[in-house]
């Protein structure tokens, strides 16, 4: 038994091996809460700062949905919120609004859905769902966090430089963004954004080997691979993505910071600007649609794969059943991650591409829709006939699934290359984007904070207010984004600061003024969460150990486990984690660790 | 507690039972960081091989272009010394499998001699490196086999007339009409160059904790192991710079 717990020290550092052997030495506050490695202080530090960026992105949107309701009027926040030189006399600046679309996007696609999800979730829950003491390298954990943080005050600072923020759009075509002379916010800001965003592959990296190495390796005895709860299988898979993915990016980052700042011409052919030919000829901007998409296709699976975890596992705790197909589950996440890798072109459908290649990616979008299908049904038959209990946790996992099986539909829309001909680049792409990965995500996000909150912070969040948060923010995100495809689907396209100059959209104005009352109720209806989870933080009833009744893993170690999460063993695992109202037994639910009985059948299967 | 660690070569991870490669968490983590850089690299060579593609007939054939050989001024040797750059760095990879080896065996002074080869072998490579970007910065000397036209070029929309302009830069080359030739060869061959550097300086590092004796107290050799993986990761990698950018 030496033996193993040795091994056990030996693999999580020296501060497990401590806690492991003797008291726990005194940590001063700096190594404990700032420069931490223990994985649940870091899950902590980058829930903290995705909120934070989360709370910018959305004010943010409320300035530019304030524009797009009514251009061209005064309002005092966008003065209060952007200064005399960004909204003189309380109206927007067109540079600025671009900015705001921008990094907004940016905030929310990378800071919120990918650094706060899976930062949050992966390192709270790997290592205390498949039962090791830390992460593989609590070192490169702790490093994994700090770069996430200096990418993430860059990507501020970036708002504050005198020429604005990056504007092109979060997709950064060149030669927009190559081309300082293109617009003010190819400027100084596009090179932060640039900076920003290779730090935070640094960042994703660092994280990404560290989750897939600890999943595969320091699972405590009797985890094997099928009897990892799905989170931990869709957080796997999620890191592989980005391990795979995100070097990509930082190739085509690469050559375009050459382009911007060396004069090379990867990207640039054949550009006039102000009558002046420009030295760089026999780029093609094309190639960098390829590398981005390359990434950004991928990049959106990354951001929806955790919450199909979070989703898996909050259902099947409040529908007290199994989750319904456990294998076909992983089945499905993995397809839909090989998928991935190969339909990156239905991002490029208008940009020339060769119709026939169009058709090969039209074929290869669709068949995700099968995987997607797949996840769906096993939520709803996991519902079916269960003993659901609707707390707040349920009702956003709920909604999540509802918001991916509604944008999934206008995602079949897109994947076809003739239809989306037609409504490319109008807000009917943003509307089905942010339903079906922006709000899925979001609203799976919430969930997993609510279930998981008791387990970070010993502690509950106010029920009442819970609910108050779903509904409103529920009502109002389809409130926002079904008025949307209207719109797209009139023609409008997405980007412009104003679409006076178009007599046919005039019609359509009162479709933005709907979508931006309840954009701007839905963004102050955080304030709720917010109260709620800084109240609770410190206030909120106690927590039990395993308030949820559940199954898996982190439940069974203290309220609020000290770095090496289990005071003595490490727990060992006797069955898979869906073991709920199984037939015949006595309670709703048997732990992991719960030895099986003579003639038991494990992953679910029953006489 | 060294102690112990000792007895236990390789990190027992996992008890299950199951365990799903047999081996220690650093090297798993170099794995997947390794097949992480090579999507790095596959990006910047596949938008390499979209703009040949695109330019066809227009790209500089590489025999045209390194043809240079060092004290052998003069003569055309096409490919020849970046054929000796290619083998000198798979040379210093067998010698890293052979300091691994050792390294199994625990044997100190072999590791030493043969990461001793492996170091030179990286210094003799980055250096060749320096001095082929020196001649395809410089260029050939004046010959009118070339098109006169890079003579004259823009940069930042400035018109520039330089008649004794040879040899490349970012902004254009005598080589083709294309900048984007210089530009990937710069690009490409840096970033490689960068790795075999990287990669000298941790064997640098690596030798002087074998030297120290750091392995023999940990009672494992891993760490060279992890170091060799790296390694030939990088001469990998440069089997397909040498196969893209020179032969084809």
């Amino acid at each position: 038994m030496e033996n193993h717990a040795h091994a056990d020290a030996h693999d999580t550092g020296d501060h497990a091996a401590h806690a492991h052997h003797h008291e726990h030495p005194k940590l001063s506050f700096i190594e404990k809460y700032v420069f931490s490695m223990d994985h649940k202080v870091i899950s902590k530090q980058f829930l903290f700062t995705a909120m934070f960026m989360a709370l910018a992105a959305a004010i943010m949107s409320t300035l530019f949905r304030l524009q797009l309701a009514w251009p061209g009027h005064s309002f005092p926040v966008m003065h209060y919120f952007l200064g005399d030189k960004w909204a003189p006399g309380g109206k927007l600046d067109p540079n600025m609004y671009l900015g705001l679309v921008t990094i907004h996007g940016t905030i929310m696609v990378f800071f919120l859905l990918t650094g706060g999800l899976s930062g949050t979730f992966a390192n709270l829950l790997i290592p205390l769902q498949v039962g090791a003491r830390d992460m593989a390298s609590p070192m490169l954990n702790m490093l994994s966090y700090w770069f996430f943080l200096i990418a993430s005050v860059v990507m501020m600072i970036s708002l504050y430089v005198e020429t604005g923020p990056a504007s092109a759009g979060w997709t950064i075509y060149p030669p927009l963004s190559a081309l300082p002379q293109a617009m003010d916010g190819s400027k100084l800001g596009m090179t932060l954004w640039l900076s920003s965003i290779s730090l935070f592959v640094v960042s994703s990296l660092l994280g990404g080997l560290n989750y897939i190495v600890t999943i595969l390796n320091l699972r405590t005895k009797g985890m094997k691979m099928t009897r990892m709860p799905l989170t931990i299988w869709a957080l796997l898979i999620t890191a592989v993505l980005g391990v795979l993915s995100f070097p990509v990016l930082f190739g085509a980052a690469i050559l375009l910071i050459f382009d911007r700042s060396f004069g090379t011409s990867f990207y640039l052919s054949d550009i006039y600007i102000n009558g002046t030919a420009l030295s760089q000829t026999g780029g093609s901007p094309v190639l960098f649609e390829h590398l981005f998409w390359f990434l950004g296709h991928p990049e959106v699976y990354i951001v929806i794969m955790p919450a199909f975890g979070i989703i898996s596992e909050i259902m099947s705790v409040n529908a007290r059943k199994p989750i319904f197909g456990y294998r076909a589950m992983i089945g499905s996440m993995l397809a839909i991650a090989f998928l991935a890798f190969i339909v990156w072109g239905h991002h490029m459908f208008v940009s020339g591409m060769n119709p026939f290649l169009g058709s090969v990616f039209v074929f290869t979008t669709l068949l995700i829709a099968i995987p997607s299908a797949i996840k769906a049904f096993n939520y709803i038959t996991t519902l079916w006939k269960g003993n659901i209990i609707f707390n707040p946790q349920m009702l956003f996992v709920i909604g999540a699934v509802s918001t991916f099986i509604s944008g999934g539909l206008t995602g079949i829309i897109l994947a076809d290359s003739a239809l989306d001909v037609a409504v490319h680049g109008t807000y009917f792409v943003v509307a089905h984007f942010h339903i079906v990965m922006g709000l899925s995500a979001v609203l799976a996000m919430f969930g997993g904070v609510y279930h998981w909150f008791p387990k970070m912070f010993g502690r509950f969040m106010n029920k009442k207010l819970g609910y108050w948060h779903f509904w409103l923010t529920f009502i109002c995100a389809y409130g926002v984004f079904l008025p949307m495809h209207f719109v797209g689907l009139a023609g409008v396209p997405r980007r412009y600061f104003n679409n006076d100059l178009y007599a046919p959209f005039e019609k359509l104005q009162h479709l933005n003024v709907i979508i931006s009352i309840f954009a701007i109720i839905g963004v102050l209806s955080q304030v709720i969460f917010f109260v709620n989870f800084f109240y609770s933080v410190f206030k909120g009833p106690k927590s039990e150990q395993n308030p949820w009744n559940s199954n898996t893993l982190e439940w069974t170690t203290p309220i609020m486990p000290e770095h090496g999460n289990w005071p003595g063993e490490l727990p060992v695992v006797h069955r898979w984690p869906y073991d709920y109202s199984k037939p015949g037994k006595g309670v709703d639910f048997i732990p992991q660790t719960v030895p099986m009985e003579e003639g038991e059948m494990d992953e679910g299967e029953h006489v | 507690m060294s102690n112990q660690a000792a007895a236990v070569p390789l990190r027992k991870d996992w008890e299950g039972g199951v365990s799903p490669f047999g081996v220690s968490y650093g090297k798993l983590f170099m794995w997947f960081f390794l097949v992480s850089d090579a999507l790095t690299f596959s990006s910047l060579l596949c938008a390499y091989g979209f703009m040949r593609h695109k330019f066809f007939g227009d790209w500089a054939h590489p025999n045209e272009v390194f043809h240079h050989f060092p004290f052998l001024e003069g003569k055309n040797l096409p490919l020849a010394y970046v054929g000796f750059m290619t083998f000198d760095l798979i040379m210093s990879s067998v010698t890293m499998v052979l300091a691994v080896e050792a390294g199994h065996r625990k044997n100190r002074k072999q590791v030493l001699m043969w990461l001793f080869f492996t170091i030179i072998g990286g210094f003799i490579f980055v250096g060749s490196q320096c001095w082929e970007w020196y001649h395809f910065i410089t260029g050939p000397e004046l010959s009118e086999t070339y098109h006169g036209v890079f003579r004259e070029y823009f940069v930042n929309g400035r018109h520039i007339v330089n008649p004794h302009f040879t040899g490349a830069n970012l902004m254009v080359n005598s080589y083709t009409m294309l900048p984007t030739f210089g530009d990937f060869f710069f690009c490409i061959t840096g970033f490689h160059g960068f790795h075999v550097f990287s990669g000298v300086i941790i064997n640098i590092v690596i030798f002087i904790m074998v030297a120290n004796g750091v392995m023999d107290k940990r009672g494992h050799y891993e760490m060279v192991e992890k170091a060799g993986l790296y390694w030939h990761f990088v001469d990998l990698v440069w089997v397909f710079v040498f196969t893209f950018f020179y032969l084809l």
